[in-house]
C-alpha cells in the first residue's frame, strides 16, 4: 500500500487534455452518426417496403439486445474481415454512432407516431408530396419533441465513449493508461479522468437545457 | 459462415454465460440494498445524509462505469484495497447500478399521492409508519419496470467486467474473435447468449408486474 500523491498528475496535463479533446470529438463524431442514422432508421421501420424495414428492425433488435462492447468489437475487427482496412478511431465513432442510432430510432419512431394526423392530412390536403410531408412537417417535430429524450442518450453517449479505449483509440481513458504506465498510479490518474468526465457531462448538461429551453415543443 | 467453429466453442460460451448471470445477478443484489440505502438518505430530514446521496447519485451516473471499475480495480491496492476480479466487478457494476436504481425508487414514492401522506400521518400514523405501511407497498408497484429497465441494461452492463479480465461472455468473445479472426461467428454465439439472458430477464420483470397490477 503506498499513499496517494496527485502531484504525479500535472505533468502528464497536456496528454490528457489531448485524451479530453479527443474524447470530445469522438462523441461529437458518433452523436452526429447516431442522429442522421436515427431518423433514416425510424423512417425505414416506419415506412419503407417490408424487404428493407426487416432487416433494419432485425439490426435495431441485435443491437439493443447485447453489449456495446461486443458491438466495438464486431465492427473493429468484422470490417476489417470484410476487406476495409480502417482506423480503429473510425470503427470506434461507427459503432458508437450506430449503437445509439439504434436507440435514438426507437425514441423518434415514437415521436413521429406521436405528431398528430392533422399535420399529414393538413400538408398532404396542400398539395405536398408524401415525402415533402415527412421532410417539412412529421420529422421535425418529431425531432423537436423528442429532444429531451435524445439529450439522454447523447450524454450516456459522452460515458460511454469511455469504451473505445479498448480498441486503442487514443482518447481520454487511454491517455491516462499511457500515464499509469509510466508512472504505476492507477487511483490518481483514473480520479482524475473520472473528474474530467464529470466535468464534461456537466457542461453537456447544461448546453442541454439551454436547448431545450430554447426549443418551442409542438403538440 | 463457419458452423464448425460455432459448434466448437459453444460449450466455452455456455460457460462463460453462467459467469455472466451470476455477476449480473450478484450486482443486481447489492445495488438493490445500495438503491434502498442511497434513495432512504436522498429523502431523509438529515441534511448531512440527503447530501451524501446526492452526491453519490451525481458522481455515479455523472461518470462512466468502465473508470468506477478501473479506480476500484487497479486504484484500489493504492488504498488498501485488493479485490480479485470477479469481485471487484460485481461491487463496481452494483455501486453504479445502484445510483441510477436510487433514482428509480425515489421517483415512485414521489410519484404516490401526496394526500396518502398526509391522510396516514393526520390518522398518527408516524413518519417511519407513513412510509412502511402507506407509501411503499404502493410505490413497490411503480417501481417494478423502472427497475427491470435497469437490471436489463445491468446484464448488458456487465460486458464490462471483461476489461479488468472476469472470463465472462464478451471476455471470451474476445479471445476467440483474436484467435480465430472469425468476428461474425463468435458474435453471433454470444449475440445469442446475451439475448437469452436479457428475454428471461425481461420476462421474469413481465411474471413480477403482472403478479402485482392493479385488479
Amino acid at each position: 500500500m503506498q499513499g496517494l500523491d496527485f502531484s504525479v498528475v500535472p505533468p502528464y496535463a497536456e496528454i490528457l487534455w489531448m485524451g479530453v479533446w479527443w474524447t470530445v470529438v469522438l462523441t461529437v463524431s458518433a452523436a452526429a452518426i447516431s442522429f442522421i442514422f436515427g431518423v433514416v432508421f425510424a423512417l425505414v421501420v416506419l415506412y419503407a417496403p417490408k424487404a428493407v424495414a426487416l432487416p433494419v428492425r432485425a439490426f435495431m433488435w441485435l443491437f439493443m439486445g447485447t453489449p456495446l462492447l461486443l458491438q466495438l468489437f464486431l465492427i473493429y475487427y468484422g470490417l476489417g474481415q470484410l476487406g476495409f482496412k480502417i482506423p480503429a478511431l473510425v470503427a470506434g465513432i461507427i459503432g458508437l454512432g450506430l449503437h445509439f442510432a439504434v436507440y435514438n430510432a426507437d425514441i423518434l419512431r415514437a415521436g413521429i407516431v406521436a405528431v398528430d394526423v392533422g399535420q399529414a392530412e393538413g400538408a398532404r390536403s396542400l398539395g405536398f408530396g408524401r415525402f415533402q410531408t415527412l421532410r417539412y412537417f412529421i420529422v421535425p417535430q418529431a425531432v423537436r419533441n423528442t429532444i429531451p429524450a435524445m439529450g439522454n442518450n447523447l450524454i450516456v453517449l459522452l460515458k460511454e465513449s469511455s469504451l473505445v479505449s479498448i480498441i486503442g483509440i487514443a482518447e481520454l481513458v487511454h491517455a491516462a493508461q499511457l500515464a499509469i504506465s509510466e508512472t504505476f498510479r492507477p487511483f490518481e490518474f483514473y480520479i482524475t479522468v473520472a473528474a474530467l468526465y464529470y466535468i464534461l457531462n456537466l457542461v453537456l448538461e447544461a448546453g442541454l437545457r439551454r436547448v431545450e429551453q430554447n426549443v418551442e415543443v409542438s403538440r | 459462415m463457419d458452423f464448425s467453429l460455432v459448434q466448437r466453442v459453444f460449450p466455452f460460451f455456455v460457460e462463460a454465460a453462467w459467469i455472466t448471470i451470476e455477476i449480473s445477478v450478484l450486482s443486481l443484489a447489492l445495488g438493490l440494498v445500495v438503491a434502498f440505502l442511497v434513495a432512504a438518505a436522498k429523502m431523509s430530514r438529515s441534511l448531512p445524509l440527503r447530501a451524501f446521496g446526492s452526491a453519490y447519485v451525481s458522481l455515479f451516473r455523472g461518470t462512466p462505469c468502465l473508470i468506477q471499475l478501473f479506480v476500484l480495480y487497479f486504484g484500489g491496492p493504492q488504498i488498501g484495497i485488493n479485490l480479485e476480479p470477479f469481485a471487484a466487478g460485481v461491487i463496481g457494476l452494483g455501486l453504479n447500478i445502484g445510483a441510477y436504481m436510487a433514482e428509480a425508487i425515489r421517483g415512485a414514492i414521489l410519484s404516490v399521492d401526496r394526500g396518502q401522506t398526509e391522510a396516514a400521518r393526520s390518522i398518527g400514523f408516524s413518519r417511519f409508519q407513513t412510509m412502511r405501511k402507506v407509501v411503499l407497498p404502493q410505490a413497490a408497484r411503480l417501481m417494478i419496470r423502472p427497475l427491470g429497465v435497469n437490471a436489463v441494461a445491468l446484464v448488458k452492463g456487465s460486458a464490462l467486467v471483461s476489461t479488468i479480465s472476469v472470463v465472462e461472455l464478451t471476455y471470451t468473445a474476445q479471445r476467440y474473435i483474436g484467435s480465430t479472426y472469425k468476428p461474425f461467428e463468435i458474435f453471433g454465439v454470444a449475440a445469442v447468449l446475451y439475448m437469452l439472458i436479457v428475454y428471461v430477464v425481461a420476462r421474469i420483470v413481465d411474471l413480477i408486474d403482472r403478479r402485482y397490477a392493479i385488479a
